[in-house]
């Protein structure tokens, strides 16, 4: 039982920070249709660039952590202003290249930057880890639950009281509909980009104290949060929650009762299984369609 | 208000309107009328941006519309029901109306946008009992009024609509129609494509006839209602009078 919810706390931690970069894809496939293979960069970005802040350049924590998502935000922006909007034939397969292009730059740089060490931060709060029937819970995971709870509230309340909301949604639904009623749909494509890579460099941001840092963090971590997006369907934000819980909960559990070297075959395993018997996801109600 | 001189406008090579001059005074309303691919749709798209490639000169309120955007010539008061409806199906009537008044908001005109919102709902009753249901569950002649309540959210100072009666029942084509008069009435100017020639002719003030991406006919809608070509291209061949004629 102990055991078990050791697990159970790990799994949830990790499966946080899964459901936030999950979001992030989710929240662009919704505006664009398109997946952003670098979004795992921005998750990378996110903690470098705050272990920098925080710990190098001494700023106070909350200082740090926004002007990390800022900065990681920016780099969104310009990616889509750069390499996505001035594709002249935007054939999902070519953004798709795209994005995979961008995230070897992105890593590239990042190691020119950040150098090839792993960086680590301390935890956001100081206090003492709690023990709760014999298993340890970090403060450092109650942060992140906290924050990713924040996420998908706020984002719930983006979608469904903001006019920018509805108007990112409508753009998703029926881009020329969306502009024969006036709306920017450039515009509204620009802020998603720069929302999900946001949403990435948080999920970075959180999982700092709890891991090391290096540049070539991303790929691992965009990937189960890609599986995470897929588990729970694309396109679904609730989806995306319980995709990222489910997929790190199960990842604890093989990790501890069976191998720590089944940890990353989880994932995929999950992956492929849900592309076999439920394309469209768990929560997913559209139909997912191959290109 | 709006004067199209010379208009040619290209699908890749192929030419699909061939120089079409049209005018639409204020307080007009206006029937397009043209078999399947006379190029009706594409001059529409024209008109309200969807298309940015095309030679010629298209005026509204005497400025060019050249290079603009949908969004900007929205904001100039040119408001398009598009063909097809294209609702945001998943979200709610009321969501859908609001976002026709999108560029209204980012002006703050709350206390405007409550006023439409109400003038469109007395338009169009039904919407106001299907306010928070989604757009995707009304039934096509809803589907149909809520568009074109959703453009006049933006309050546009001339209406485009591309073929407002596709696949509704006769008595819910002669309620729209009828609607458009009603928004004639109250000040408002109509350029109105109908492949329902007929239906068309009879509310409007004027017509055009599009051939071949070409103007072919256009005047009174009365005379074109009337005229010999236009009957037996447009109007059906009225199986009695045919047939009385040969007896």
């Amino acid at each position: 039982m102990q055991e078990f919810l050791q697990y159970l706390f790990s799994g949830l931690t990790n499966g946080a920070i899964y459901s936030v970069i999950a979001l992030g894809f989710t929240m662009l496939y919704n505006a664009t249709g398109l997946i952003n293979f670098a979004q795992g960069e921005f998750v990378m970005m996110g903690a470098l660039s705050m272990i920098t802040l925080w710990m190098g350049c001494r700023l106070p924590l909350p200082a740090a952590f926004f002007l990390s998502i800022a900065g990681v935000s920016v780099v969104g922006l310009l990616l889509e202003r750069l390499a996505i909007r001035t594709v002249r034939k935007p054939h999902p397969i070519v953004l798709v290249i795209i994005t995979i292009g961008a995230s070897i730059l992105l890593r590239g740089l990042a190691m020119l930057i950040w150098g090839k060490d792993a960086h680590s931060a301390p935890s956001f709060s100081l206090h003492a880890p709690f023990e709760i029937a014999g298993a340890t819970l970090l403060p450092q995971s109650l942060w992140i639950l906290a924050v990713v709870l924040v996420i998908v509230t706020g984002l719930q309340l983006f979608y469904r009281k903001t006019l920018t909301g509805k108007a990112m949604e409508a753009c998703a639904i029926n881009k020329r509909a969306a502009s024969l009623l006036g709306i920017p749909s450039e515009r509204m494509v620009l802020l998603a980009f720069a929302m999900s890579a946001g949403m990435g460099s948080v999920g970075g941001i959180l999982i700092a104290p709890i891991t090391m840092s290096s540049y070539d963090m991303g790929m691992m971590l965009g990937l189960k949060g890609f599986c995470a997006a897929m588990l729970g369907g694309l396109g679904s934000s609730w989806g995306a929650v319980v995709g990222g819980m489910l997929l790190g909960i199960l990842e604890a559990m093989a990790v501890g009762f069976f191998s720590s070297s089944l940890r990353d075959a989880i994932a995929f395993f999950l992956l492929l299984l849900i592309l076999y018997a439920r394309p469209s996801g768990l929560l997913g109600v559209k139909a997912v369609h191959r290109f | 208000m709006l004067r199209v001189r010379n208009l040619k406008c290209y699908y890749g090579k192929i030419r699909a309107i061939n120089g079409v001059s049209l005018s639409v005074r204020p307080r007009e309303l206006i029937a397009l009328i043209g078999a399947n691919g006379a190029g009706k749709s594409t001059l529409l798209q024209a008109i309200c941006g969807l298309i940015s490639h095309w030679e010629g000169e298209i005026l509204f309120e005497k400025v060019s519309l050249r290079g603009f955007k949908p969004p900007a010539i929205v904001q100039r008061g040119i408001s398009m029901v598009p063909e097809g409806r294209m609702l945001f199906a998943p979200m709610s009537v009321l969501d859908n109306l609001r976002l026709g008044a999108y560029l209204r908001y980012r002006r703050r005109d709350h206390h405007g946008i409550a006023e439409d919102l109400e003038s469109v709902m007395d338009l169009f009753p039904i919407l106001r009992e299907r306010a928070g249901q989604p757009a995707g569950t009304l039934s096509g002649g809803e589907q149909q009024m809520l568009a074109i309540g959703r453009a006049l959210m933006a309050r546009p100072r001339l209406l485009l609509l591309d073929e407002p009666s596709m696949g509704l029942a006769p008595f819910l084509v002669r309620l729209i129609l009828d609607t458009l008069v009603r928004l004639k009435e109250q000040g408002m100017t109509i350029l109105l494509i109908e492949q329902n020639a007929r239906a068309a002719l009879q509310i409007a003030d004027r017509g055009y006839v599009l051939e071949n991406g070409q103007i072919v006919l256009d005047g009174a809608a009365g005379e074109l209602l009337a005229d010999q070509d236009v009957k037996r291209a447009y109007l059906g061949k009225d199986y009695r009078e045919f047939y009385e004629g040969r007896a």
